[in-house]
């Protein structure tokens, strides 16, 4: 679990005791409009969100809910039919003044084995190009980890480099500033944050490889630094309403533990992460591409193991296209898209000392999808997968192959 | 009222295309064909033995870390890195032992022998082969099929042996007499001499049954200590154990009960050729195509006939394969016969090239055959005076084991 928060329970139910001794009256929700602004780039995502506001309260809610059923086959072996409750966010965002604003979200993940808290900040502006935000931030490396909610995507699935290369949804506690300059074409966003930082379980693993999400798994690093020295996270995006918008974001720091009570035992090792990301609408068809590409270096100890490797890259290319806008169903402005996602993994670049041979410890995957979007906030979509994993001597790829269908929608 | 009724449809469309997808089968492709695989177990478990297989592959696969109790200077982080679907090794995982040139015994166990841990968690240092003795590198071997070898009775494997080549086929052959760990369960038809035991595992044939082996490979592979070998290898103290004894247990289970590899083209006739001259040229001298197994508790390994192309005993590999590195009894220069049974699969599990013999010297069969010295020297020379076309009917043959 990544964080329990034993007083999140108290806190909703403080939050909800105000209205819930009676019936609520339907009036008093109200639909809080989206961000009618159409440049707004992937570091807008939190504030892009449909919310409902009670009453004249300062305090809006919303969220989101992804199911999914599916059953998977790995080199002709399947677990049966699977359903699951992938994940259950709920935001809480309030204007505490004209600019001081508020914005959390709480995911309940696998029916509630993960609570955690993945976003809670306070955001001052003191100029568009120069806002506060500290709290627990999600440091944007890549597009996906700022722009992830469910029912954005018409894939059931995640992105596998954006959630198992880059941690998804990796947030920590932090400071830093953002702001945003837009012309009539133009539109330049920046990001920097100083924040919490991984840890040892990066190379010392039971994934059996580098794997920088292992360090979502370590409850002490919203209150403890592993190294003593944060983690600077940095992000540029530009977006030509024309072109589209590309990203160039990168995150690093010192992650090992080098120091003891005074005593060194180790050396400072660094880990470092490039990422790439472009998402444009091509005009006329409509086609809707998104990607993002990565490259994560760690100093891994030449004495440790070549199975925790100092290189990895990765990515992925959505491509959408909508094929049918009308109303269906009785619902105005349906659409239905074909999609298609292919992705890479390269989790161990490099070769090996003992024959000079490559190492493999790859993944390559396309996933066909359908979606059916009855609204813009809800999405029912079905994906075919087709994955191919070769372990670290290239042996034989395992191939891993089957259905989902699901469901996410706002609330 | 129009909001319940697409409501209901969408509901319905939902159903509908989840039943049929639930309903039809999913997947595009097809199960391998059991030959083609190492993994799976033998025939005829029980559904208790079954589940504790699974188990036992479960832990097989389990990947140990600082936490879980990995070093602190290891050679490998999991069983399955060394045995990639339960198959042969690549370099990148072998082992490199030192300190022992004859039955005397090995006198580097206080500076880090028999084996060296070669890699170290962030922090420690690895060890280093200490100066003035000599070594030698082993290949992991496949780990199929090693419930049948460990229930061949001991009788069976002295009858093989002939150490002073009584009948003149210049192969001898002999058994590794070992001394064994206390927790080894000696079975009623176990042969004893001077109080040592019959090794028929490892490169020399020095770990005495499946449980002395896992035991070894967690503790100096691994650096995993157990209630069996509780001695954490870095410190030369006594822990308490990192792993459940259960999970040993079903590891040596898993082990067992791993099936035999299959042979494949069983009815080409170029492997039919092949097995015949295999047989001619004395091949089987060493790699037996036929052992039978004793009693054993498990029902599906008792009185079993099987063909592992191995005797289980050490040769005489002659000058070229001699490291002046021993176990047990073994002389430097005799090595036990690997079997046979799962070459052919070798490439699957070693990134689509070959590493034969026990360093992986050999990037071919043909290399392998040539590698031959000592006891072996007859069939190699034998080999090299085979037309090509019998020399590929060979090759095929045993690609087909």
């Amino acid at each position: 679990m990544r964080l329990k928060i034993k007083v999140i329970p108290a806190l909703l139910i403080l939050l909800f005791s105000t209205y819930c001794y009676s019936q609520i009256d339907p009036s008093l929700l109200k639909r809080v409009p989206k961000d009618t602004v159409k440049n707004i780039l992937n570091m807008d995502a939190l504030y892009n969100r449909p919310a409902l506001k009670i009453n004249k309260t300062p305090i809006s809610i919303g969220g989101y809910l992804e199911m999914n059923w599916q059953k998977m086959t790995t080199d002709g072996i399947s677990e049966g039919n699977q359903f699951q409750a992938r994940r259950l966010s709920i935001f809480i965002s309030s204007s505490i003044s004209r600019k001081i604003k508020f914005l959390s979200e709480i995911e309940f993940e696998d029916g509630g084995k993960e609570i955690s808290i993945e976003f809670a900040s306070v955001d001052v502006e003191f100029d568009p190009l120069i806002n506060l935000r500290a709290g627990i931030i999600l440091n944007p490396i890549g597009s996906f980890n700022q722009n992830h909610d469910g029912p954005k995507w018409d894939f059931t699935d995640r992105p596998i480099s954006s959630t198992q290369m880059l941690p998804a949804t990796f947030s920590n506690a932090g400071v830093g500033i953002f702001g945003k300059k837009y012309s009539e074409k133009w539109m330049f966003g920046y990001e920097a944050y100083l924040s919490g930082n991984f840890d040892n379980s990066i190379i010392e693993n039971t994934e059996n490889k580098t794997f920088l999400p292992a360090a979502k798994e370590n409850p002490e690093r919203f209150e403890e630094i592993n190294s003593g020295e944060p983690l600077f996270t940095g992000k540029i995006a530009l977006r030509n309403t024309k072109v589209g918008e590309l990203g160039i974001s990168y995150m690093g720091g010192i992650y090992n533990k080098f120091e003891d009570d005074g005593i060194t035992i180790d050396k400072k090792r660094r880990v470092s992460v490039f990422a790439l990301d472009f998402n444009t609408t091509l005009p006329r068809i409509k086609t809707f591409i998104t990607s993002e590409f990565a490259w994560v270096y760690v100093d891994v100890p030449d004495t440790y193991s070549q199975q925790f490797g100092k290189k990895q890259k990765g990515g992925f290319i959505d491509i959408v296209q909508p094929i049918l806008t009308k109303t269906i169903l009785g619902w105005q402005k349906a659409a239905i898209n074909v999609a298609c996602r292919l992705e890479y993994v390269d989790w161990n670049v490099g070769s090996f000392k003992e024959t000079g041979g490559n190492i493999g410890e790859d993944l390559w995957s396309i996933m066909p999808a359908v979606s059916f979007r009855p609204t813009s906030q809800t999405v029912i979509r079905l994906n075919y997968r087709y994955l191919k994993q070769r372990d670290i001597f290239s042996n034989p790829p395992t191939i891993t192959d089957g259905f989902n269908l699901g469901i996410s929608t706002y609330f | 009222m129009a909001n319940i009724n697409i409501f209901l449809k969408t509901s319905f469309i939902l159903v509908v295309l989840n039943i049929g997808l639930v309903s039809c089968e999913t997947s595009f492709v097809d199960l391998p064909q059991d030959d083609k695989l190492l993994d799976g177990s033998i025939e005829g478990l029980s559904a208790s033995e079954s589940t504790q297989f699974l188990k036992g592959d479960q832990a097989v696969n389990e990947v140990f870390n600082r936490a879980s109790g990995l070093g602190p200077t290891f050679v490998s982080t999991s069983c399955i890195s060394c045995h990639a679907g339960d198959g042969k090794g690549h370099p990148f995982t072998s082992l490199v032992r030192f300190g022992q040139i004859d039955e005397t015994g090995n006198h580097f166990i206080k500076l880090g022998g028999p084996q060296l841990q070669n890699r170290a968690l962030p922090g420690f240092i690895p060890e280093e082969i200490p100066s003035g003795t000599s070594f030698s590198t082993f290949m992991p071997p496949s780990i199929t099929g090693l419930g049948l070898l460990q229930y061949v009775s001991d009788a069976d494997l002295i009858a093989m042996t002939d150490p002073e080549d009584v009948d003149d086929d210049g192969i001898s052959g002999n058994v590794n007499w070992i001394n064994i760990p206390d927790y080894a369960i000696v079975s009623s038809n176990a042969i004893s001499k001077n109080g040592k035991y019959i090794g028929r595992y490892g490169k020399k044939a020095s770990a005495f049954d499946l449980l002395h082996q896992t035991v070894n490979a967690y503790n100096q592979d691994m650096g995993i200590t157990s209630i069996f070998n509780p001695i954490d290898h870095y410190s030369a103290l006594e822990i308490d154990p990192e792993i459940a004894t259960s999970k040993v247990n079903d590891v040596v289970f898993y082990l067992k009960t791993l099936k035999a590899p299959i042979q494949r083209s069983q009815n080409d006739p170029a492997v039919i050729r092949g097995k015949v001259i295999f047989n001619q040229i004395s091949c089987t001298g060493c790699h037996r195509s036929e052992l039978k197994t004793s009693y054993s508790p498990i029902n599906s390994l008792s009185n079993k006939t099987f063909a592992p192309y191995t005797d289980l005993l050490l040769h005489d590999m002659g000058p070229g394969l001699d490291d002046g590195y021993t176990e047990g009894s073994a002389k430097t220069s005799e090595w036990r016969t690997p079997p046979l049974w799962g070459i052919g699969l070798s490439e699957n599990s070693q990134g689509g090239n070959l590493f034969l013999m026990h360093d992986g010297r050999a990037k071919s069969i043909e290399q392998a055959i040539l590698m031959h010295g000592g006891e072996g020297q007859k069939s190699k020379y034998a080999f090299e005076k085979l037309s090509k076309e019998d020399k590929q009917a060979l090759l095929k043959f045993i690609k087909s084991l």
